[in-house]
């Protein structure tokens, strides 16, 4: 197995070095000067544009000023925005808060999604089961922004039991509410997904086997068929986790949530391609290894996948 | 315990997820809006550049600089009239030579003295070419501006040692509480420049490490700087040495930065955030505001001003005529368009100065910015008329589009002219191809004044090669009357000469006047006497708050 992480880890440098590319080159080859607009209706001081030009390498090639950047990245330098503030810091401020809206997230998704799944899969065709089926066609089927601003106006404003918006102070408890509707489409698959695998699974012949050994209901359920039921959630979760941590643009919008999302918004409304090209590079280093880590405990739930 | 690799997958995982959780955890102080009794919180959004006032030319910044730097003046956040703050008096014999006193005991936040220095060195820092700042462009009146902006190389260096000299020769300091001011030309409205944001003094640690400075200002002001955590907030309190004659109530004021307009307000609803300078887009439509809350809303005109402007002539020749311009503004219904789709957001222009300006007049563009379909169509069929399809341009990443649709449809309609409203995608690109002089047609233009004067309205957007002239406008006359107005010997004499060159524009109609920027400004139970300024911020030293 060290040798297929081993792999996997190299397969990652072109990866990398291909998207940090593409994103830097895009980035600043928009149309337009980007310090054009910055100072309201009169052009900047030729000072200011030239001390900037020189800052981000604009002048040069756009192959030597990505080489330049990519250099100063494999120091672990990151630039600095417009503002003058460090990328990495940046970074740094911003990723834990989005990592724990993604974990509150990913609880709920489990909590409640596998919850009712099973529910609905052990009782096919039961009123549970058809409340599940229709309760996620209505979830699925609305916005996340409809339901995080219903879900705001009625919590947060008018009864008061979360907070409107988590700002600064992003404790568990105020991203409750931003993490359910963030959760609240994921949670409608695994639900759905959970439903069916299980259900599947129950009329397998291992199954049948283990109900003839005489073996206690919830030894069958919670054993021998939930393991294997779960591997296509599993695989949802993680990938759905790694597109977490890339952050939620439309919630923490809504909910004020200084993550990578807003980061992300600002840094391209603003122009500021040093951050995007910086945020988009760690997002994509998670991304990756998320995605390793999610074929990792694939092979750990079903014996027969062998990283070997 | 053996660990098969199975397992050590999951722990892993466990590891990882609670690492995760635990780096975000270390951190949450106090509670949600971090606010004792008589601190209030007030809706901020993300500078620009770092919290120098050199580098500060927007209003995310400028509200915050505003409340932790004192200037020479200081603006009457009703009127806009300027009144000596740090200075004791601000004298000329010929507006060239400007002797400025300053008061005693006005001192930083790091207890260091306010003196002549503290000024000269800082203007002479922020003008210096090398240090590239965005707002050198306001000390060009000062004599020696150009020796110290220097070169730069093919490269955009700043070439070492091209500068001339270091300093301006017009500025001198006479003794510890006084400096001298020498201008290239007479200018008789100087004074009213001196409470700007960029002519703030600094402390002397500031030139030690000006980055550090940037991200935590040492001013003279009401508040002094606490912390800055950007994309969350910015915490100020009051400094207890304050100098300045109105002390501030409250003991200090958090910034809460939020990147979402509807965010910000749905916390004000919920009397989780105390003041927010400027309602959203959503809030005004329909006055939802009134209903939402009550009567904790203020009005407040302030001094940006919106205007179409015509491409230059090289650029785009068809409105040479000026009766077509006229014609085009005469078919444009302000007062509908304002009601319609601003909410009352707006007032109508009918000059090219704002009305927060003291000495301001109104009418100075007459029937020519007075909605008049006869007038309009009669004028319009003696010129020639345009050919082919009129673009109105402007950038998309605002809220332009309903009122440039609006407006096309008033010049269809009424002239018959095919207006075609058209998107830029950003600010920088639709700046950019105006500043490079490649866009044609028409374009949206706006005006956010420095500092309320009548000349700062004129001045930079219609003498004859100003910074902000995007239609290349040129009038003998005009220039011949701003100065005049300039070297006039009192402010009252030049105030009538601006007003003069401001009535000489209907005849050219170089940009159509549209409207007057309202700020509506809302503000929760938390707080009460309120008051916005012509600039757009909140005036921290009038808030009280109620419990």
């Amino acid at each position: 197995m060290g040798r297929y992480v081993a792999r996997r880890l190299l397969q990652m440098i072109p990866v990398v070095i291909g998207t940090t590319l593409i994103i830097y080159t895009l980035v600043w080859s928009l149309p337009g000067d980007p310090f054009a607009g910055r100072c309201g209706a009169r052009p900047c001081p030729p000072a200011y544009v030239a001390a900037m030009t020189d800052k981000y390498n604009l002048d040069d090639f756009w192959l030597v000023a990505y080489f330049k950047y990519l250099g100063n990245l494999l120091t672990g330098d990151f630039g600095e925005t417009f503002q003058g503030l460090s990328v990495g810091e940046e970074l740094l401020r911003a990723y834990p808060t989005t990592a724990k809206l993604a974990l509150v997230a990913i609880a709920f998704e489990i909590l409640i999604g596998i919850g009712a799944g099973i529910l609905a899969g052990l009782r096919r065709g039961s009123y549970i089961d058809n409340l599940v089926l229709v309760s996620t066609l209505v979830v699925v089927s609305i916005p996340v922004f409809v339901i995080g601003s219903v879900l705001q106006l009625f919590l947060g404003m008018r009864w008061g039991i979360f907070p409107a918006t988590v700002g600064g102070d992003a404790s568990l408890y105020n991203l409750i509410l931003p993490g359910f509707v963030l959760a609240s489409l994921s949670l409608a698959y695994v639900a759905r997904l959970t439903r069916t695998s299980l259900a599947e699974n129950r009329r397998a012949d291992y199954v049948r086997t283990a109900v003839a050994k005489g073996l206690p209901q919830r030894r069958v359920i919670g054993v021998h068929t939930m393991r294997n039921s779960l591997i296509p959630v599993v695989t949802f979760i993680g990938a759905d986790f790694g597109a977490l941590l890339g952050g939620a643009i439309v919630t923490e919008g809504i909910f004020n949530v200084p993550g990578v999302g807003n980061l992300i918004f600002r840094s391209i409304t603003a122009r500021d391609g040093v951050m995007v090209t910086g945020a988009v590079t760690v997002l994509v280093l998670v991304f990756l290894l998320v995605n390793l880590l999610v074929d990792l405990i694939y092979g750990w739930l079903d014996p027969r996948i062998s990283h070997g | 315990m053996p660990v098969s690799p199975r397992r050590s997958v999951l722990l892993g995982t466990v590891a990882l997820a609670l690492a995760l959780g635990a780096c975000g955890g270390g951190d949450d102080s106090g509670d949600a809006a971090g606010e004792s009794d008589n601190v209030v919180t007030v809706r901020g959004c993300n500078p620009q550049a770092a919290f120098v006032p050199a580098n500060s030319n927007e209003v995310c910044s400028g509200d915050i600089l505003d409340q932790v730097f004192s200037f020479l003046v200081r603006y009457d956040p009703e009127n806009g009239q300027p009144s000596n703050e740090i200075a004791e008096e601000i004298t000329t014999d010929d507006n060239l030579t400007w002797t400025i006193r300053l008061e005693d005991g006005w001192t930083f936040h790091d207890g260091s003295p306010v003196t002549a220095s503290s000024f000269v060195d800082a203007w002479n820092w922020a003008a210096l070419g090398a240090n590239a700042t965005l707002n050198s462009y306001f000390f060009e009146p000062i004599q020696g501006y150009a020796e110290v902006q220097g070169e730069f190389d093919e490269e955009g260096n700043f070439i070492e040692g091209s500068a001339a000299a270091e300093t301006m020769s017009g500025l001198e300091v006479v003794d510890d509480r006084t400096f001298t001011v020498t201008l290239t030309q007479p200018e008789s409205q100087f004074r009213m420049r001196l409470g700007y944001t960029a002519f703030a003094p600094l402390p002397e640690s500031f030139y030690e490490d000006p980055e550090a400075f940037g991200q935590h200002p040492i001013g003279t002001g009401p508040f002094q700087f606490d912390s800055w955590e950007p994309n969350i907030d910015v915490r100020l309190s009051a400094y207890p040495d304050y100098n300045g004659e109105v002390k501030p109530n409250i003991d200090g004021a958090i910034y809460r930065i939020y990147e979402n307009d509807d965010a910000a307000y749905n916390d004000l609803q919920a009397d989780q955030l105390d003041i927010m300078p400027l309602l959203p887009t959503s809030a005004l439509a329909g006055d939802t505001y009134r209903i939402d809350l009550g009567d904790r809303f203020i009005e407040r005109p302030t001094g940006v001003f919106e205007t179409i402007t015509f491409a230059p002539s090289t650029v785009d020749d068809r409105f040479d005529d000026p009766r077509i311009r006229q014609a085009i503004s005469m078919s444009i219904d302000r007062p509908e368009i304002v009601e319609q789709i601003f909410s009352g957001a707006r007032t109508p222009a009918n000059g090219w100065v704002s009305p927060v300006v003291p000495g301001f007049q109104d009418g100075a563009c007459g029937d020519f910015c007075t909605y008049n379909e006869t007038a309009a169509q009669a004028l319009y069929a003696e010129t020639d008329g345009i050919e082919g399809p009129l673009a109105l341009s402007y950038n998309a990443d605002s809220d332009h589009k309903a009122w440039v649709d609006a407006v096309c449809i008033d010049i269809n309609t009424t002239l018959g002219i095919e207006c075609v409203p058209t998107p830029f995608v950003d600010l920088a690109t639709f700046r950019d191809q105006i500043t490079n002089r490649q866009m044609g047609g028409m374009f949206r233009t706006g005006w956010q004044m420095d500092y309320p004067s009548l000349e700062n309205f004129l001045v930079p957007i219609f003498a004859t090669g100003a910074s902000a002239n995007d239609g290349d406008y040129t009038n003998d006359d005009f220039d011949e009357l701003v100065s005049q107005a300039a070297a006039a010997s009192t402010a009252e004499e030049g105030a009538e000469l601006y007003l003069q060159a401001e009535r000489l524009l209907a005849a050219d109609m170089p940009a159509i006047p549209l409207w007057h920027r309202v700020n509506i400004a809302g503000y929760s139970s938390h707080v009460d006497n309120v008051r916005i300024t012509v600039f757009q911020t909140v005036d921290l030293l009038s808030v009280t708050t109620t419990d």
